[in-house]
């Protein structure tokens, strides 16, 4: 999988309460999710989040409730990959499972700016910052969640007879 | 290479001889738990999968705790949507408005989980029943979808950080300071992806209580679950509570540990976390005069009925400084009706607080004590992060009901030897 987008930058331990804020999970809406995505933390977020940007964090990233919410209001919103130094484990299987482009790697994360523009190449796993030149080697997933991730999520991997 | 208590536990659930970290396994599940706010999202993707049944009836469980009794419209649909699933479904362990309480207070109460089950909640706070010496971990509504579907869940096994656990606690120092101690010391992220197993002798001083306030928090250190070796203290609790044959795992003499932390109960004082991580812990003699404007004594980590014991005691024959709401969740209906027929309720009610019916509510800053702009609150739930309780200019204090208690009557956060 192959994602280009203009970077949005935010700090360590960006917890999912401020990703999307309790006061909103009496609705399951994908849409009005992430109208209020990152609300708590970064008020302009929703107005200048475009399709295909790319989000990048320090540590912890999406640590605190287990919210699926969280990840389901920034897919929506158009973001299409996290870059974190590391992320909160329910929130990383999370995204796996609904299909949101996720990847650990604490130099990128580091180096990379707000505003940058950002290739990253999944399949190979190459993340390239266009607007400095400099390239980023990171891990591949490991094939188990390579299959659900190809499969179309854990819900369809089931569906398809993949997981049993 | 010898097991974890967690490994060993997972191995058997994966039909394993042994495993070790980092091995990806598909587990057998004993328990599979939503409440309102997750499960909603869970039904949508279990609908998806064509499926007419759960796996088994008896290993599902919804809670309507988060915005129950229902806040607004919205909060009414989606206790409504897990309402008929549950019914359509026959789902046994469905806990509405009147039976239900605070999910980890609830479940353990009902005798749902024992030692060596293995338990996913769609709720982060699901590491609680770790106390019970269960894996048990916190997973979003896809994995409670599949795991309702097909009882089974994907995990990584996870290394571990043993912490060894030696003395007493001193007076007016509970589970509470103990957790936020030692996520003082290693940090919200100091045990991502791994296991917090908890063992030695400083276990015997240790209620359930404590045991399943510590292992609630073992989130808050980004760990995957917090274990506690199993001991007669846990096997007289599971056998007053439940029906179900507990089994007992217990880590191999060389099991292998990233870390091993020894914690001297004995040296641990109050400890409160400031705003906005849990990790932000101090103790008294770097606490200075922080006035409050309302406490809240509660939740999945301190609502149980030790916990409003403590507090009672302290709020005994006092007043809730003026200017301070004092707000007591109680955290099941049968918490509730211990705390009345032991008189608690009435020495809350002469002091100025109020009682409320068991919810999660404020701790997630859902309803019943929201906060305004620039307002603080000392409570004891779990989390103090920006917006937590309300408005995201307000600060949340993480305390003991023991600090919780003293806080209300003073009117800033003190300890409790500052009024008894």
């Amino acid at each position: 999988m192959k994602y280009t987008g203009s970077v949005i930058k935010y700090g360590d331990n960006v917890d999912t309460d401020v990703i999307i804020p309790a006061r909103y999970l009496n609705t399951i809406d994908k849409k009005e999710l992430a109208s209020h995505c990152m609300e708590d933390l970064d008020t302009t977020f929703v107005s200048r989040v475009k399709a295909g940007d790319i989000m990048v964090a320090g540590q912890n990233f999406g640590c605190g409730s287990s919210r699926e919410h969280a990840p389901i209001a920034i897919k929506e919103s158009g973001i299409s990959l996290v870059i974190a130094k590391s992320f909160a484990r329910i929130f990383y299987r999370n995204s796996i499972n609904i299909g949101l482009g996720i990847v650990e790697c604490p130099e990128a994360a580091e180096e990379i700016s707000e505003g940058d523009i950002v290739e990253a190449d999944m399949d190979n796993g190459i993340i390239y910052n266009k607007t400095t030149g400099k390239q980023y080697k990171t891990a591949p997933f490991p094939e188990f969640v390579q299959q659900i991730i190809e499969n179309g999520g854990l819900i369809s991997s089931i569906a398809n007879g993949i997981i049993k | 290479m010898g097991m974890t208590m967690t490994q060993k536990i997972l191995a058997a659930h994966a039909g394993l001889e042994s495993v070790e970290s980092g091995q990806l396994i598909l587990v057998n599940l004993d328990l599979v738990l939503g409440n309102d706010i997750t499960s909603p999202v869970a039904i949508r993707e279990f609908n998806k999968l064509g499926k007419d049944a759960v796996f088994d009836k008896d290993k599902v469980t919804m809670v309507m705790d988060h915005f129950a009794p229902n806040k607004d419209i919205k909060a009414a649909e989606q206790c409504k949507m897990c309402r008929d699933f549950c019914g359509e479904k026959e789902v046994t362990n469905f806990y509405d408005v009147g039976q239900m309480g605070i999910e980890h207070a609830l479940l353990p109460e009902k005798g749902l989980v024992v030692a060596g089950d293995t338990v996913i909640g769609a709720d982060s706070h699901t590491c609680t029943y770790g106390a019970l010496g269960a894996f048990s971990t916190g997973v979003g509504s896809t994995d409670m979808a599949c795991g309702m579907a097909i009882g089974k869940a994907w995990f990584k096994v996870p290394s571990a950080i043993k912490f060894v656990l030696k003395g007493k606690l001193n007076k007016y120092v509970s589970g509470k300071d103990v957790i936020l101690h030692i996520i003082g010391k290693i940090g919200v992220d100091g045990a991502l992806y791994r296991s917090m197993e908890f063992t030695g002798e400083g276990l015997a001083s240790l209620s359930m209580s404590d045991r399943l306030c510590i292992a609630n928090m073992a989130i808050e250190a980004g760990a995957k679950n917090g274990i506690f070796e199993v001991d007669d203290i846990t096997l007289e609790y599971i056998k007053e509570h439940s029906s179900k044959q507990p089994i007992i795992y217990k880590a191999d003499d060389d099991a292998e540990y990233d870390e091993v932390i020894e914690i001297d109960l004995s040296e641990i004082k109050s400890t409160v976390a400031f705003p906005h991580l849990p990790e932000n812990a101090k103790t008294f003699d770097e606490i200075g005069d922080i006035k409050i404007d309302q406490v809240v004594i509660g939740s999945c980590t301190n609502g149980r009925l030790e916990d409003l014991i403590a507090a009672a005691k302290i709020m005994k024959g006092k007043k809730v400084a003026k200017n301070v709401r004092a707000i007591i969740i109680p955290a099941t209906q049968d918490i509730y009706l211990k705390a009345m027929e032991m008189g608690l309720l009435k020495i809350f009610i002469e002091s100025g607080a109020v009682v409320s019916t068991p919810t999660c509510g404020p701790c997630l800053g859902g309803h019943m004590g929201i906060l305004a702009k620039g307002e603080r609150a000392v409570a004891t739930t779990n989390r103090n992060f920006v917006g937590r309780m309300g408005h995201p200019e307000s600060e949340v204090y993480l305390a003991s009901p023991e600090v919780a208690a003293a806080s209300a009557i003073t009117g800033k956060i003190s300890s409790p030897e500052e009024v008894m």
